[in-house]
């Protein structure tokens, strides 16, 4: 199996060749009900390039084995590979050091990992954990499990109709029982960016520590965990061009040396008997059993493969399709965008008058359109509107203006049905 | 007729853009709340039932055109049906829109219309919600009846 490679651009601001790198996406090429696919589900999953699926069956192909045990050859490749992409990912977050890097199974499951390690530590009745009003429910229904076990209380700050975090509204809402504060960097239902430096400065005026949820952030925006200051960053390998069922939690050192594990097994040990165990350092303390050695190693190089491209020059590339198709949909007489904040990433959920999302989501698929229809896993966001669901586009830097043309053409189609 | 004309056939359309029975049945004696996950939608179903049979029906929600159209268009079917006749129909319908139709089983008049549904297997759920909660309501269940 060959990589497909092309030349890339190397000066930041040159723009992005968007035909070059749709060449990189095999699935791209394919035709859904007979119809070129657009595919318009990328905070759902961003689809893979060939560099990607190239590292995961080289990784079954030449190396497979098993890490920090064998004294074979293979383990010893398998292990270089996998600590490889542990440093690849320290750098694309600019954390200051790889055990501070813990591979899990995507934001999912790192959120459920702070919340028992560190939450069970620390929580007592009568504390609270801060979250928003935009949280994804996996970044909500953990805390409130932790919360209703510890006796404690989940509070949450609102949003505004533009789907803002309402700062001033969070900041009342910070207290001196705050012990934490969980937030999205990126609302997957909104798009809306939260201000997460500032969210940070005024959480750490009172020494709560902050996690945030950056599952939506990651493919789009360059982060920087330092610059943010936050104390958990969490993102999913399959949403940033990696394989599914990998994921990373970033804490700062100090935090995780003192959490206890959150599962026990291989790996994450130094020495056992029957009376007593001796956890190993971080980051494998937290790596219990045997990871997922080829999904590191694709994460690795679909980070690769992003930073080849340039983050800047994706989100350039990504904001012109955002302004575009914002624009385009806005002409759509009937339809409302929900989620109209400054600071956007590129998804926009919307509503058409008298039509259900997912009416509009067969047809469009009948198009060859994938969109995402429903709550989006955040159903207070959808409370908050006072809508039972959107439809939800959102894109990828291998998207183009000619598909959001055809998204266009898409819900003119659906109103026509509906006429 | 294209697969999507099959599916958002005139019928159903008009009944999605008018639904027929939506309204609370005051004296209804049998009565259930469903709801579905996946899309948040709900709805309550209203029955009237005497000596055996649906004297009268009706609903309350709002969802898709697809559920909209089912619960329209079931309200119209079941009114003057025994129960029996009722979870016959019921039957009848599911193989339809999951595509295991037995032809002449059951006769499914006007429910014939939704048989585009078993080419969109996200869609059976819209369809079927509101009879499965039908069958709750008949079997005088409390609490919730979900899709899942």
């Amino acid at each position: 199996m060959q990589a497909t490679t092309h030349l890339r651009h190397t000066d930041a601001g040159s723009a992005l060749d968007v035909e070059a790198v749709r060449r990189d996406f095999p699935i791209l090429k394919k035709k859904v009900r007979g119809k070129p696919l657009v595919y318009l589900d990328n905070a759902a999953t961003t689809q893979k390039p060939q560099q990607m699926l190239d590292a995961l069956t080289r990784f079954y192909v030449d190396t497979c084995a098993n890490i920090h045990r064998g004294l074979h050859q293979l383990s010893e490749h398998a292990t270089r590979e996998y600590e490889e992409a542990r440093e690849k990912v320290r750098r694309f977050l600019n954390a200051p050091e790889a055990r501070e890097i813990i591979f899990v199974r995507g934001a999912t499951e790192a959120v459920n990992l702070v919340a028992h390690s560190w939450g069970r530590g620390t929580l007592q009745p009568g504390d609270e954990v801060l979250i928003t009003g935009m949280e994804h429910h996996a970044n909500i229904v953990p805390w409130q499990v932790l919360c209703q076990e510890k006796g404690a209380k989940l509070r949450v700050a609102p949003i505004s109709d533009a789907g803002e975090l309402l700062l001033e509204e969070f900041e009342k809402r910070l207290g001196p029982r705050t012990r934490l504060v969980a937030v999205a960097h990126v609302s997957n239902a909104l798009g809306t960016v939260n201000p997460v430096r500032r969210i940070v400065e005024m959480a750490h005026r009172q020494k709560t520590p902050v996690f945030v949820d950056g599952a939506q952030a990651a493919p789009h925006t360059r982060i920087d965990v330092q610059a943010l200051d936050c104390d958990f960053y969490a993102f999913s390998g399959h949403k940033l061009y990696g394989p599914t069922g990998v994921g990373v939690l970033y804490g700062k050192a100090g935090l995780l040396e003192r959490m206890p594990p959150y599962q026990c097994g291989g790996d994450m040990i130094r020495s056992v008997t029957f009376e007593e165990t001796i956890f190993n350092t971080i980051p494998y303390k937290f790596e219990a059993g045997t990871p997922n050695i080829a999904g590191a190693i694709g994460l690795g190089a679909a980070i690769d493969y992003v930073e080849g491209i340039g983050l800047e020059r994706i989100a350039a590339h990504e904001h012109d399709l955002l302004a575009y198709a914002t624009r385009r949909l806005a002409e759509i007489p009937g339809l409302r965008i929900i989620g109209t904040a400054p600071e956007k990433a590129a998804v926009i959920s919307f509503v058409l008058d008298g039509i259900h999302a997912h009416d509009i989501g067969t047809i469009l698929d009948r198009e060859g359109i994938a969109v995402r229809a429903g709550h989006h896993c955040a159903q207070p966001v959808m409370a908050r509107f006072g809508v039972p669901a959107t439809t939800r586009a959102s894109f990828a830097f291998y998207n183009t203006r000619q598909e959001v043309d055809a998204l266009v053409a898409g819900i003119h189609k659906v109103q026509e049905v509906f006429r | 007729m294209s697969e999507l004309d099959s599916l958002y056939q005139e019928v159903i359309l008009d009944h999605s853009k008018r639904p027929r029975n939506l309204r609370k049945l005051e004296g209804a004696n049998c009565q259930a709340c469903g709801y579905n996950p996946l899309c948040g939608d709900k709805v309550q179903v209203y029955l009237t039932v005497r000596d055996g049979r649906v004297v009268d029906a009706s609903f309350e929600g709002a969802g898709c055109a697809i559920s909209t159209a089912s619960a329209s268009i079931m309200t119209e079917t079941v009114k003057g049906k025994t129960v029996a006749e009722a979870e016959a129909l019921f039957d009848g319908f599911h193989d339809l829109v999951t595509g295991k139709a037995h032809p002449g089983r059951v006769d499914l008049g006007k429910l014939e219309v939704f048989s585009g549904v078993c080419d969109y297997p996200t869609r059976v759920k819209c369809a079927t919600l509101v009879w499965h909660t039908l069958r709750s309501a008949l079997e005088g269940d409390r609490g919730e009846v979900t899709t899942e």
